[in-house]
């Protein structure tokens, strides 16, 4: 065609007015979003999830005392063993008038007289007062420069609250639960990006390809997922050497969760390519003269994202209950490690929560960003494909 | 045929009053069907025609009050007189309670019903026995080994060979044609006074589409039943109506005898939908001048594609036979011609599209074609470079308008994929091509930012011509490009090819199930029948005086627009030993 | 449709194969061997061993040979009904994994036609009262259900029962019938027991089952076969039954192929917690004192368990539905 005399069709009726608030516009990720927004819960579980991996970001700054340490008052000659948690006061009113001024109210160490049992009762006279960015311990902000600013803690350093209560050794659950937060959290999501990367290159391999290849990767998937989990780990965790740093522990722990984890993201991104494959666009790219990695990346890929985010959100929660199962047997992450397993291993004996019900807390936390993860996922599968309907 | 000037109401099987069907309520419920009144007599045929989202199938089944919730009847009457006779009481039906005994024991008994889809209208894990034996078991007071008798009796009135047998068959063992057939045996089981047909032939090939039609008619007559057909093809209606009621926006535009709404409908909607029909019964090829030179763009030599068959894991003992989707086809193409390939489903006129692009790969033969610069290549053995060239040349246009953009790029990155890949334009110069080509096909610039999501169905197809046209094509493949579009669009379409053809110096082979579309827009045709090519010949001929006896069959089964001339009656049937194909 | 099951047991071969070859690679995996940490008990608890009465073990108990001739022996042995020798326990495997390999069976499949009994009528009440108070309410059981892991909530009821309700939920028999022969009174006894740890293990299987019930269900229930026997007269409960209930339950009972591997894993855990006589216990022990022939024949019955289970849901599926039946 020669631009000199390009032929013009009559023009046909569109509409370019903007009629439905620019939704003409609006990418994959846009309309996505706006499904997904349409799902209070998800959104709510979603704004959860953020605050979770945020407290594990900052938990030193989060946290008002050192988990490891066993702590003690002043004066006081030990630590505090299964001290009860103690709530927050925000306004004081003991000076006649109201006024903002935090405050934890102190219990006082009795026994008691019929069951000789050790037990805490409220001190009206002393307090503690609580306040915002104080001094605590010392410790390196996301591993950048040494402060010793928290969000919040008594006013006074070397003061002592418990939030959660205090476990066997004196030390402070509420700081420990979010240190244990840092890694179970970044322990879900690190296996699955190992998942992720295992699941994407199989699934992948299996579903672009197909055939002889497809069908060895299937049965593997078919074997695994035939298979029950906890006992192969267990097996898997009880080969690592107990003298390992946590380190070593970690990232051995998070690659044998990842090794079965893989299996349901390489059964989704093995289904979307294969039904994709033989989609008209997909066809129509390949006719317009695109390489095989442009059809791959440009156009399949995309439409493949989307479904793939929702599967990783719905994984996390599996590898966080893996998690928190190995390390509550003891096969896990060990102490000194803190992790949400490691905490509720303390609760594993009997006699321990019977005394010290606090101890569940941990397991509170993993309920919680577990339906948190699962809301959100449901919610991202559900947006996944804002073009059906 | 029309002499119901002074129907007494003795006739009037049902009378329908204001009927209005909302779904969901208050303000922002939509009004389905909207205060639309209808009389349906005894005997006859009741054609009610619209196109999608009219409201008729929602009317229809508001009858028997199945409309799937939200959806509820809110006003209006629908009195039911059984036999007319006096003494007769005449029921309501819209007062009837939904789930209540009174309308269950219409349902299937008086007014049977009959669906578009007859594959998901059966249930997949029931035999077609178990299912055509509950509705007599329900109504009748027969026991089980009556009802089957009577079950394979009605196998065998509705022409399903070999009803002792079949009567044990899923849904999957039967054909399209003769699932229809058992549903229509299904909604006969205890002799209904109404039959709803709510598009029982959309699904189905044209040929098998007359057969059923047929039946219907044949059955309606021996039965004496009162029809009310559901369509959107005005063909359908001119060949079995005997009144017609006209929807729209879920209003009934006009309602009165066929010959009255054919030849003297005072309605401009309703002459549109007639006029665009037989729009398609004219060539507009012929009406042009030609661009058809002498010398062939594309010649097929002797093409096969067979699908191996799949041996199962371990030696299965039912592994899929090997399949011959096309069968030594030969063919050429004049550069400027317009080749049409026509046939029904399976024919392979779909695979053949998909060889000669190369999109599959061939078992057998040659496709040469001559590229611009006069060298002629093999596309059969090609080298993945030389077909880059080719795809260059030739391009091609998909049936789907919805699945052949990827909904997740803007307009402008779609048409332009071409350009930028193959290195021929970007940045500014590529938005300008863009903004020409969308023009070409009558779009507005403007178009370029947005998504797929924001157009139509006519209108994705002009952005997908557009995309074919990107790279100045000199040969354009349409498979089905105007099946998937509301009749009305459909010429509007081909017209915009044929103007591009004039202006571009383009070839075309459109693929198409529909004679009507072929013949508007080809200069020449073949027909395709199970992998082979029957006969090929001028559009005229082929659709005028066609010689082999399945093109016979196939063009005398289309349905016309003349109520006074309806052709299914005297239909060809095509038969291989003696069997209907 | 003989042949078919003929065919899907004979593939099943290759899988038990596999199965067995990854309980003997996991069992190989730690470091040093059990004469290794039966020498470091010794040790610590003051007693010296010398190589010459390692080496010397090591020859009886053929771990000196070559890993594919060790592997060879215990595969030939299990077909013989040989397990292995326990190191720890000093007796063969076969006599200690016996009972505990019943109980878990009884304990698994027990709670999976729990499970089913649970999810069916929930799942199609959820999925045919959508939006109702019932439905939120089973919803809401459910995700808890799924949110939580076993041992949680074995813990939790553990602590709820000695706390509240003074209530033994450990082990699954009264001291009297611990050790007894088996005997009616020992199995009312059991059956008094079981059902805490079976509503335990159950909770999130069933969650889940219900949610996939009430999905296809839902699927279902506007298909166009629906209208069609509705337009046949049928009564709303009947046809429900008939029509969509009968269908969705086809994807449902291949589920047990997905279930049990879930149950029988949650089993191992829950085990440990309440100290059932299970496998779950011992397991734990014999990997922790890499007593391999043990917890080898532990790994390989739980796993042989699953395999078999997704054996038996695959033709039960291929038995329901006529569309898969008809294809082999």
């Amino acid at each position: 065609m020669s631009e000199s005399n390009t032929p013009t069709a009559p023009a046909v009726q569109v509409n370019m007015a903007n009629l439905r608030g620019g939704i003409e516009y609006a990418s994959q990720w846009t309309l996505m979003w706006l499904r997904f927004k349409k799902h209070k819960v998800a959104l709510v579980s979603m704004y959860i999830v953020l605050a979770l991996y945020l407290m594990a970001v900052f938990a030193e700054f989060l946290a008002p005392f050192d988990p490891e340490v066993a702590l003690r008052n002043e004066g006081d000659y030990k630590a505090k063993a299964y001290h009860p948690p103690q709530g927050i006061h925000l306004f004081d009113t003991t000076g006649g008038g109201i006024s903002f001024s935090p405050y934890v109210e102190v219990l006082k160490e009795k026994v008691d007289p019929e069951s000789l049992k050790k037990i805490y009762v409220a001190d009206a006279e002393k307090k503690i007062p609580v306040s915002f960015f104080v001094h605590g311990f010392e410790y390196k902000f996301l591993g950048l420069f040494k402060t010793d600013i928290h969000f919040f803690g008594p006013k006074k350093h070397g003061e002592v609250f418990y939030l959660f209560g205090s476990d066997r050794n004196g030390r402070d659950m509420f700081s420990r639960v979010i240190y244990g937060g840092r890694f179970t959290l970044s322990l879900g999501l690190i296996g699955v990006l190992l998942s992720v990367v295992f699941g994407i290159f199989l699934g992948g391999i299996s579903g672009y390809y197909g055939g002889r290849i497809d069908w060895v990767v299937q049965r593997l998937v078919e074997f695994i997922i035939s298979l029950p989990t906890i006992p192969i780990w267990l097996a898997m965790a009880a080969a690592l050497p107990k003298e390992w740093p946590p380190q070593y522990q970690y990232m051995a722990v998070t690659v044998i969760i990842s090794l079965i984890g893989w299996t349901q993201l390489a059964r989704v991104v093995r289904g979307r390519l294969l039904s994709m494959r033989g989609d008209v666009f997909v066809v129509a790219a390949q006719l317009d003269g695109c390489s095989e990695g442009r059809v791959i990346f440009r156009h399949m890929l995309p439409s493949l994202a989307s479904h793939i985010i929702a599967a990783v959100t719905l994984s996390i929660p599996l590898m966080v209950v893996a998690e928190t199962s190995l390390s509550f047997l003891g096969l896990g992450l060990q102490p000194p490690a803190i992790s949400w397993g490691v905490l509720l291993k303390e609760a594993q004996n009997i006699r321990s929560i019977a005394v010290a019900p606090w101890l569940f807390i941990p397991g509170g936390a993993v309920v919680i960003a577990v339906l948190a993860l699962n809301f959100m996922g449901d919610g991202l599968r559900d947006a996944a494909d804002p073009y059906s309907h | 045929m029309v002499d119901n000037v002074n129907t007494s109401s003795n006739d009037i099987i049902l009378d329908v009053r204001n009927l209005k069907t909302y779904f969901g309520t208050g303000e922002k419920a939509v009004r389905a069907v909207d205060d639309v009144s209808f009389q349906m007599q005894r005997g006859k045929t009741l054609c009610i025609v619209g196109e999608s989202g009219s409201g008729k199938t929602v009317a229809a089944r508001s009858i028997l009050q199945i409309v799937d919730p939200p959806g509820r009847i809110m006003g209006g009457q629908m009195l039911y007189n059984a036999t007319g006779e006096p003494g007769c009481s005449t029921i309501d039906l819209a007062t009837l309670h939904p789930r209540g005994k009174e309308i269950r024991g219409i349902r299937g008994h008086d007014i049977a019903m009959i669906f578009q889809e007859p594959m998901t209208s059966l249930s997949p894990i029931h035999t077609i026995g178990n299912q055509i034996c509950e509705s007599i078991l329900l109504h009748q007071n027969v026991d089980k080994a009556e009802a089957r008798a009577r079950a394979i009796e009605l196998l065998r009135r509705v022409e399903i060979p070999n009803p002792g047998v079949a009567i044990d068959k899923y849904t999957f063992e039967y054909s399209g044609g003769m699932r229809q057939r058992a549903m229509i045996a299904m909604a006969l089981a205890c002799n209904p006074k109404i039959l709803i047909a709510d598009e029982p032939t959309t699904a189905l090939d044209v040929t098998t589409q007359a057969e059923i039609l047929a039946l219907i008619k044949e059955l309606q007559l021996s039965y004496g039943m009162a029809v009310l057909f559901i369509t959107h093809d005005m063909g359908v209606v001119a060949e079995i109506a005997d009144e017609i009621g006209v929807m729209l926006n879920g209003k009934m535009l006009e309602f009165g005898p066929s010959e009255q709404i054919f030849y003297s409908s005072q309605n401009e909607y309703t002459g549109r939908l007639i006029d665009s029909v037989r729009k398609l019964e004219t060539s507009a090829r012929r009406a042009r001048k030609s661009t058809v030179s002498d010398r062939k763009l594309l010649e097929v030599r002797g093409v096969s594609k067979i699908y191996p068959g799949r041996k199962t894991f371990l030696g299965g003992s039912k592994a899929a036979a090997p399949f011959k989707a096309l069968d030594n086809v030969s063919i050429d193409l004049y550069e400027g011609e317009n080749l049409g390939i026509v046939g029904e489903s399976g024919s392979g006129k779909t695979t053949l599209g998909n060889c000669l692009i190369r999109v599959l790969s061939l078992t057998d033969g040659e496709v040469l074609y001559r590229m611009g610069d006069g060298q002629i290549v093999d596309l059969a053995k090609s080298s993945k470079k030389e077909l880059r060239g080719v795809h260059r040349e030739v391009r091609m246009v998909f049936q789907d308008p919805f699945a052949s953009l990827n909904p997740r790029m803007t307009i402008g990155q779609i048409v332009g994929e071409p350009l930028l890949v193959n290195g021929i334009a970007k940045g500014n110069e590529l938005r300008n091509r863009v903004a020409d080509l969308l023009a070409i096909v009558g779009m507005p610039p403007a178009a370029m930012e947005r998504y797929p999501h924001a157009f139509s169905g006519g209108q994705r197809q002009r952005i997908g011509i557009a995309r074919a046209l990107a790279l100045n094509p000199r040969l354009i493949i349409a498979d089905e490009a105007t099946s998937a579009l509301d009749v009305t669009l459909r010429s509007q379409i081909l017209d915009l090819l044929l103007d591009l053809q004039d202006k571009l110096n383009l070839s075309f082979i459109l693929i198409s199930h529909d004679i009507g579309v072929i013949r508007y827009f080809c200069d020449r045709v073949a027909v395709m029948y199970k992998g082979q090519i029957v006969e090929t010949g001028l559009a005229d001929k082929i659709c005028g005086a066609p010689e082999h006896p399945y093109t016979k069959a196939l063009i005398s089964a289309v349905p016309g627009t003349h109520p006074r001339d309806k052709r299914i009656v005297n239909r060809h049937r095509y038969t291989i030993d003696g069997k209907a194909a | 449709m003989l042949s078919y099951i003929l065919r899907r047991l004979l593939s099943a071969i290759p899988f038990l194969f596999m199965v067995s070859l990854t309980v003997f690679v996991l069992i190989q995996l730690p470091p040093g061997d059990f004469v290794d940490s039966w020498a470091a008990a010794q040790s610590a608890s003051g007693e010296v061993v010398d190589m010459a009465t390692m080496i010397d073990m090591r020859h009886r108990y053929g771990l000196d040979q070559n890993i594919l001739v060790q592997y060879f022996h215990w595969i030939v042995g299990i077909m013989q009904g040989d397990f292995g020798y326990s190191f720890e326990w000093n007796s063969p495997v076969s006599a200690l994994i016996g009972e505990r390999m019943n109980l878990t069976l009884i304990l698994s499949v027990g709670t999976l036609f729990l499970t089913w009994g649970l999810a069916l009528p929930i799942g199609i009440y959820t999925a045919v009262r959508r939006y109702s108070i019932g439905d939120y309410f089973f919803t809401f059981i459910g995700f808890i259900g799924l949110a939580v892991p076993h041992f949680l909530i074995a813990l939790v009821l553990m602590y709820l029962s000695v706390k509240y309700w003074a209530l033994d939920v450990t082990g699954l028999f009264s001291s009297e019938y611990a050790t007894a022969p088996w005997s009616w009174g020992r199995v009312q006894d059991l059956l008094n027991h079981l059902w805490i740890p079976m509503i335990i293990l159950g909770l999130g299987s069933t969650a889940s089952l219900i949610r996939i019930m009430r999905a296809n269900l839902i699927d279902q229930l506007y298909m166009p076969y629906v209208v069609t026997a509705r337009a046949k007269g049928l009564s709303e409960v009947r046809l429900l039954l008939k029509y969509p209930v009968r269908i969705a339950l086809n994807p449902f009972v291949s589920t047990i192929g997905m279930i049990l591997p879930q149950l029988v894993s949650g089993a191992v855990i829950m085990s440990i917690v309440l100290n059932l006589p299970t496998a779950g216990p011992l397991l734990y022990q014999s990997l922790l004192s890499q007593d391999i022939y043990l917890s080898g024949a532990f790994l390989l019955l739980l796993s042989m368990m699953t395999v078999v289970g997704t054996l038996i849901s695959d033709i039960l599926l291929v038995i329901l539905d006529p569309r898969i039946r008809l294809e082999q």
